[in-house]
Parts: C-alpha cells; structure tokens; sequence
C-alpha cells in the first residue's frame, strides 16, 4: 500500500493561508479507536474531499470540528476572522465553531419544515426578545448571497414544500448567512439526481473561488475526483493519504480507501427456474406517485435478478411496499410462490421466505434503541428458534447473533450493543445478517448501496449474486445505472408510477435507460 | 460556566442512581417552602419519615397507600413503553372499583376462592375495556390518546356518581351516595390482623414481577419494546404493531382497574366517588420516576406513599399544611426529568476563561 506524501501538498499550497488546522484529533468510543492521531490542514479557498468507508471516522471527525464531541486528544485550530495566527477552538462547543466561521450542511437536513427559507436562514442569528422583526438588511444581505453564489431559491415558500435540492441551498445560505469561512458537506450529493448534484458542484467551485474553505465529505470517488482539489482519505480512524486532485488515480485512491483490492461484482449466466412472483396488472393507490403503482406486470424467477431503475420518488416505493408485504393490491393479482396473495402481511412474507431490504435502513430497518441482537432476531421472534411458549430464548439469540456479527463482519462493541451505535454500512450488513442468512427464496433489495462506501457497496453485491447463485429470486431496485447494469439479468423501468417490461440487460445501455427513466417510450429510446 | 455533553453511554450505575438523587434533590428543594413556612428543616423531616416508618401502624398506613400507586404506576409505565399515553388511569381505576361492587355485593355469592378472583378479573377487565376503546380510536383514526383517556376519567367520574344515586346505591345508606359493602367472601383479606394493609399488596407485588417478566423476557414484551422505540422498523419487520398496541391497552387499563378492585374491595369495604385521591394520575409520576421499570415502580410507589403519609403526620406536628406532600411529589418529578437529562449528557463545569491554546 503506498502512502501519499504530505510534503508536496505543503509547497504547492503555500499561497494561501490555513483557515483551519485538525492537530493529533484521537477519539475513542469504548474499545473503538474513531479517530486515530488525525492531522489535517485546510487553506482558504480550496476544495478538500474527505473520504472513506463507513466507519472510517469521517463523521466522527467534523463532529468533533463541529463540537458535538470532544476529542480525548488533539486540537481544532482556526485562524481569527480578522487574520492572524492559528488559535484553538472551544471544545465540544457548536456555538463557538459557529462565531469561528464553521458552517455545517448535514446531510439529513436540519431545517424547521414548517417556516420559509428566509425564516430557516434567520433562525438562531436574532434575539428572541424583540418585538418587531427588522428583516430587511438581512433579506438584502441574503439576496446578495444568491446573486454571488447562484443559489437561487425561493426564500418566502414553506421549506416543507422545497425540493430536496432546494432545501440544501437553503441549508447552504445558513452557513453563508452567518459568514461562514469553512463549509462542512457531509454526503451533500446523496439526496440529489445527477443534474442537481452537477449544479451544486458549480456552486460549490463558485464559493471556492470566493475564498470560502470546503470539506466535501464522500465515498463517492467519481465526484470527488470532479468537485475537490486536494482528497484526504481515512482508514479505520487514520488518515491513510492526501493526495492533490490532478494527481490522482481512481484506482489507488479506491485501495487506499478500502485496503484492499476491490473484487468485481461478475455474474454468471444462470437459467432462470420457476416464476416466485407474479404480478399481473397490478395497481397500488396512493398518496403522490411516490406511493402509486399503475397497472404493473412482472415476474420474478428463481435465479434471476431484475433489476429496476429510475430516479427516486417514482413509484419504487409502491412496489417495494408490495413486495415487502406492507400493502395490498388495489386491483390486478399479486402471486408469490404461486399462490394468490389477497391479504399480505409483512410477518407472512418474511415467513414464506422472502428477504426484504428496506430503503431506508435507520427508519425501517431497525429499532435503534435496542441491541444488536435483538435487531437480528426480530423478523423471527415467533418461529421455535427463538422462544418457548412466548419466552425468549436469550441464549439462542445471541449465539444467532455472534455468528450474524463474524460472518457478515458486522463492526459493533457486540451483540449488546444498541444498533444506534453502529455506522450506516454496518446497519445495512446486520439487515443483511438478519434476512440473507436464512436461505430466502426472494429478496427484495430497495437502495441496497445507497450512501455505502465502497467496500460496503462490494459486500452488498456479493451476497445478493451468492442468494442468486443459491436460486433466489431478487428485486433490486436502485438509482445506480452501473449497478443495475452490472448485477442484473433483466432490467425494467419506472417512471410515474409505470413499470415497464423488463428487458434482458444485454440489450440495455445507459443511454436507453436514461431515456427511458426520463419518462419516454421504450420505442422511442430504442 | 456549565457545559453539556452528549453522553455515548450511560453508565448502569448512573441510571439506577439518577432518580435516588431525584427523590434526595426533591426533598432538599421543598426545604425552601418549609423554611419559608417558619418549620424547623430537619425536625419536620424527621416528622415525615417517622410518620411514614415510624411504627407498625403507620408503615401499615404507607404501605396500604403504596398498594393502588404499584398498580396505576405499573399500568402507566407498561403503556409508555409502548409509546401508548395512557393518562386514563384514574378513570380505569374508577371502572374497576365499579366492577367489582358490580359483582361484589351480594348479586352472586359463593366461597372467597370463586368471589376474590372473581372481582379481581370483573374489575380487570372493565379497566381494560375503559382503555381499549381510545386505543382504537388512535389506532383507526388517529385520534390523541391523550386526550380521550384524560377526558374518559371525568367522564368515568361522573359515570360512577350516577350510578351511586341510582343503580348500584345501597338501600341502607340513607340517601348517601355510596354503594352497599362489598361481602366478605369478596374482600381482599388483610395481611395483619388491626390493620389496613391488605392482600392488594401482595397482588401489586406479583403483578410488578409479572409486568417486568413479561417486558424483558418475553416475545410480546419484545413487541412492546419495539414498537415503543420504532414502530416504522418494528412494522416493517413483521411486528403485528396493531395487536401489540390493544395488548398493551388491556394490559394497562387492567392493571389499573385491578387498583379500582384493591382500593373498594381490600380497603374501603364499599365504594364513593372519592374512592381515589388521584392515584391514577401519581401513577405516571411513579412510573417516571420508576423510568418506567417495572421493579422500580414498586420503590418509586413506597416513596410517593411515603411522603403522603408521612406529610400528614408532619403536619399535624409543625402546622405545616400537608400540601407540602403534592409538592415534594411534583418537585420529585422534575427532578426525575433533569435526572434523566444528567444521564443522557455530561455535565462539565468549565472555567470563565476560553480553555488555553
């Protein structure tokens, strides 16, 4: 493994001054070492990627920058707003970061849903003991903001009725509303489509030219290698490497995040067996096209993966619902294993085999306040593993989740440790744990690899082409076209809330299925 | 200045500490008011515990108010855990001593092993029924529980004043409102011969070990947990969420009920309208106090009943008004909150000046 040198970053940045420097940051969380010994420097005006595996201490470390931990060793170094020497930061102190100049866009937005963008970028910077609201130089100044960064936006409409993208520029403006000098993005593209994330990357360079300093945290190397211009990468809580942008290779940058040669995901070709899910003509109503399915026909076979593309928010919801056992249909047949399903439950599906990985994993894949092996238990609390006559089988469980815990390398204090605790891939691979490791005959992947670092990402594929291999059906519904194209045997299409036919991926490209997500014919594409 | 720090795990002693501070905090608080009274601190301190432990007779008198607070409190704290704002305890209660003077008074008779069982499940069963009906309310419509159970107690109140003036009104009672004695084949025996305390406690005990086998032991306590804690994933993952809300309901409105049937058919003989002095409501402080564990209602109860008995006695010998039992319990629940807070986050005392570069 070859380790970057930092010298050459130290000569070719000189130009600018250091805005922020991270000294020896150490952190521990029990036996976990989260932050190991962390240097970093940021200069003014550059853009400097941070990125890692789940896990790798990324989050840990702009928590630590933020103040929302304190950091057992090492320090947090600004230089004053006014110019001058490097100076330490407050510890464990947000309000101090933020009168430093330390903005923060999260990414699960920490916006009050029920006000107006103006309102949100207002929030916390007035009294609150003042009669009259004077808005009007603060409107001024955030209107000169949008014209400077292009964030354009409007300020006077609910922010529960922006788009997920305009809701980051609102988050965005924050910052800047309050002079921010460094930019904190944590994941900032993993809510976004392709074009908004292409959008906020002119943006951010825009506020980089301005001199403003930012952390874009990913593990997303394509856009990093496009928006940063220094990439620093951490490893099980060290800093493995920094490199500069130009000089960067994506492959080394990838061994150096993972440690490890990557393994391609490679199918086999495999024919398919009998048909497990059957849908014909059917039709899901609900609120929005988000959670509506119009007329859908598809089947499923032992030993296929179908996978199905288009861009969030199009229906997806509404089959994986169906699939998942969580609704019914409203008209059309659903079979699963051949039999006519007319009142699913989502107990009666995970029982007939089916593994179902949810979206979003932290809201619907596990109860964050219990244990780790609580969370690998419960879809089969009521089966004779587990439990006599209604008692739980403590031993049972847990000796279940130590295996889970090694063969799926789950990174956790242990089988009694709260599943809050765990980092976002480590959730996905006890979800995995939880619902692969009992031979299913379906599964339902939704978003397997959304917000996963590479390595997860990796492990993801492997086990969903082994439940292939092993003659599992599999739904994997997902955004990423290289995945899709990669994992599937078929691909179909849905756009408002309409599926297409499922299609052999060899006939497939990205360029017909970005046609065809775009909502146009298959003819037409084709 | 003073700091607070996220905590990433609260140390087990911590939590069992943090509400035996809350109690010590809550008693060193209401010294103020006492002070402000003109009492002497420490004498009217010594008054309270004395008049709560002090003697056989007025450990009986504690005990016999902790009885009705470990089911009420039980009845809160299982609801709670399933995120079920169960406020209805009060009217459960109600609902329960009605079923049990319902069944009780002499409309069936037979030997103590049928009657004592029988008003125990009569009364159980009304309680559960009382709360089943906002559950539903909540689970088809949305409807804030909240708000039903609160009101249900006025209703239930009123409910039971009616039928003290007519139906269930003892022909003997020269017009009172009251309902004719419970027989005796349907009385819960008392555990020493003179005095109050009867074999309710010894219900309110097994129940208490009952409610905290079934939450950490069992497949529905499990259910209950998760759904409590995420009822999104816990539905997801195939928890029957609707069930194990109306189990929790029944559960609940039971164990409240039951508290109805020790109070009419253990203590009072016979039942009034001011049966209860609000034991459905200091219920949740028991079991927030508790932090909603089942064993430690049983503490957080003995303690409340503590003060209420014992406030009693140190009023009449300091001329304090025994009021100052309903703030020592309130200034209690406050602290059990801040309590909690303490054990969520660190609290650092930090120097005036910036910490050194």
């Amino acid at each position: 493994m070859s380790e970057i040198n930092l010298s050459d970053a130290k000569i070719t940045n000189a130009g600018q001054p250091v805005v922020l420097r991270l000294a020896g940051i150490t952190k521990r969380f029990g036996p976990l070492l989260a932050n190991d010994h962390i240097d970093l420097d940021l200069h003014r005006g550059e853009i400097l990627a941070l990125l890692g595996e789940n896990g790798a201490g990324k989050t840990t470390l702009m928590n630590i920058l933020f103040g929302h931990y304190v950091a057992d060793e090492g320090q947090v170094l600004v230089a004053p707003k006014q110019g001058g020497d490097l100076g330490s930061l407050e510890r464990g102190s947000p309000g101090a970061a933020l009168a430093a100049g330390i903005g923060m866009v999260h990414q699960h937005f920490t916006l009050a849903e029920n006000l107006s963008g103006m309102e949100n970028i207002l929030l916390g910077t007035e009294p609150i003991f003042r009669l009259v609201r004077r808005t009007g130089p603060a409107r001024r100044k955030v209107e000169a903001l949008i014209a400077d960064s292009g964030l354009a936006v409007d300020l006077d409409i609910q922010v529960s009725r922006l788009m997920v993208g305009e809701k980051q520029r609102v988050e965005i403006l924050k910052a800047l509303y309050r002079d921010a000098r460094v930019l904190v993005m944590d994941e900032p593209t993993a809510v976004l489509t392709p074009q908004e994330s292409e959008g906020l990357f002119k943006t951010v360079r825009a506020l980089a030219a301005r001199g403003l300093a930012v952390v874009f945290i990913s593990h997303k190397l394509g856009e990093v290698l496009a928006v940063s211009d220094r990439i620093a990468v951490l490893r099980g809580g060290r800093k493995v490497g920094e490199i500069f942008t130009r000089d960067a290779d994506r492959r080394v940058i990838a061994e150096m995040m993972v440690g490890r040669d990557l393994p391609a995901s490679r199918r086999t070709p495999r024919d398919p067996g009998a048909v497990l899910l059957d849908l014909d003509s059917v039709a899901v109503t609900g609120q929005g096209t988000r959670n509506s399915l119009a007329a859908a026909t598809l089947s499923i076979r032992e030993g296929e993966i179908v996978g199905i593309a288009g861009v969030s928010g199009n229906g997806q919801a509404a089959l994986a619902a169906l699939v998942a056992g969580l609704v019914a249909p409203a008209s059309g047949t659903l079979r699963l294993f051949g039999e006519a399903i007319t009142r699913p439950s989502p107990n009666a599906f995970a029982r007939a085999g089916i593994a179902r990985i949810p979206e979003d994993r932290h809201h619907d894949g596990v109860v964050g306040a219990m244990t780790v092996a609580e969370n690998i238990a419960i879809e089969e609390l009521r089966g004779p593993d587990f439990q006599r006559h209604g008692f739980l089988r403590f031993a049972a469980i847990r000796a279940r989740a130590e295996v889970a815990i090694r063969d799926y390398d789950v990174r956790c204090q242990g089988p009694d440790a709260p599943a809050r605790l765990l980092s976002g891939g480590n959730i996905q691979k006890l979800i995995l744990a939880r619902v692969l490791d009992r031979k299913p005959r379906l599964v339902l992947a939704n978003q397997p690899t959304r917000g996963l670092d590479v390595g997860a990402q990796t492990e993801v594929h492997r086990r969903l082409l082994a439940a292939r291999d092993g003659g599992a059906g599999i739904v994997l519904i997902s955004e990423d076209l290289d995945e899709l194209l990669t994992l599937s045997d078929r691909v179909a299409v849905m756009a408002g809330g309409r599926l297409s036919e499922a299609r052999p991926t060899e006939t497939l490209n990205r360029g017909t299925l970005g046609m065809m997500m775009a909502g146009h014919d298959e003819e037409r594409a084709a | 200045m003073i700091r607070f720090e996220p905590r990433q795990d609260t140390p087990a002693i911590l939590s069992i500490l943090a509400p035996v501070f809350a109690a010590v905090a809550a008693l060193a608080l209401a010294a103020i008011p006492l002070a402000f009274a003109g009492a002497p601190i420490l004498e009217s301190y010594r008054l309270m515990v004395q008049g709560a432990f002090g003697s056989l007779f007025v450990f009986s008198e504690t005990l016999t108010r902790t009885t009705p607070l470990i089911l009420t409190g039980l009845a809160a704290a299982v609801a709670f855990r399933a995120r079920l704002w169960n406020i209805g305890g009060e009217g459960q209660l109600y609902a329960g001593a009605l079923a049990a003077v319902a069944v009780g008074t002499g409309i069936i008779d037979g030997p103590p092993v049928v009657m004592i069982p029988l008003v125990l499940v009569a009364g159980a069963l009304a309680g559960a029924l009382l709360m089943l009906g906002p559950t539903l309310l909540k689970l088809k419509f949305g409807a804030d529980e909240v708000v039903t159970t609160l009101l249900l107690n006025f209703v239930m109140l009123l409910f039971v004043q009616m039928m003290l003036e007519g139906a269930l009104q003892d022909p003997m009672s020269l017009g009172w409102p009251q309902s004719a004695p419970i027989i005796d084949s349907a009385a819960l025996p008392p555990l020493l011969p003179r005095l109050r305390v009867h074999s309710g406690l010894i219900l309110g005990l097994i129940a208490a070990v009952a409610v905290a086998i079934l939450i950490r032991r069992t497949v529905w306590g499990f259910e209950i947990r998760a759904v409590g804690e995420n009822a999104a994933a816990a539905r997801f993952a195939g928890i029957p969420v609707t069930a194990t809300m109306v189990r929790v309901a029944l559960i609940s409105g039971g164990l409240a009920g039951l508290a109805g049937v020790g109070e009419v058919a253990g203590l009072k003989g016979y039942l009034t309208s001011d049966l209860s002095p609000g034991f459905g409501y200091a219920g949740i402080v028991v079991a927030m106090l508790a932090r909603l564990s089942p064993l430690g209602v049983v503490a957080a109860a003995l303690f409340i009943a503590a003060i209420f008995v014992g406030a009693d006695s140190m009023s009449r010998g300091t001329g304090v008004a025994s009021y100052i039992a309903d703030l020592v319990v309130a200034l209690s629940l406050l602290c059990v909150l801040v309590g909690g807070f303490v054990t969520r986050y660190r609290i650092r005392l930090v120097g005036a000046r910036k910490a050194e570069a």
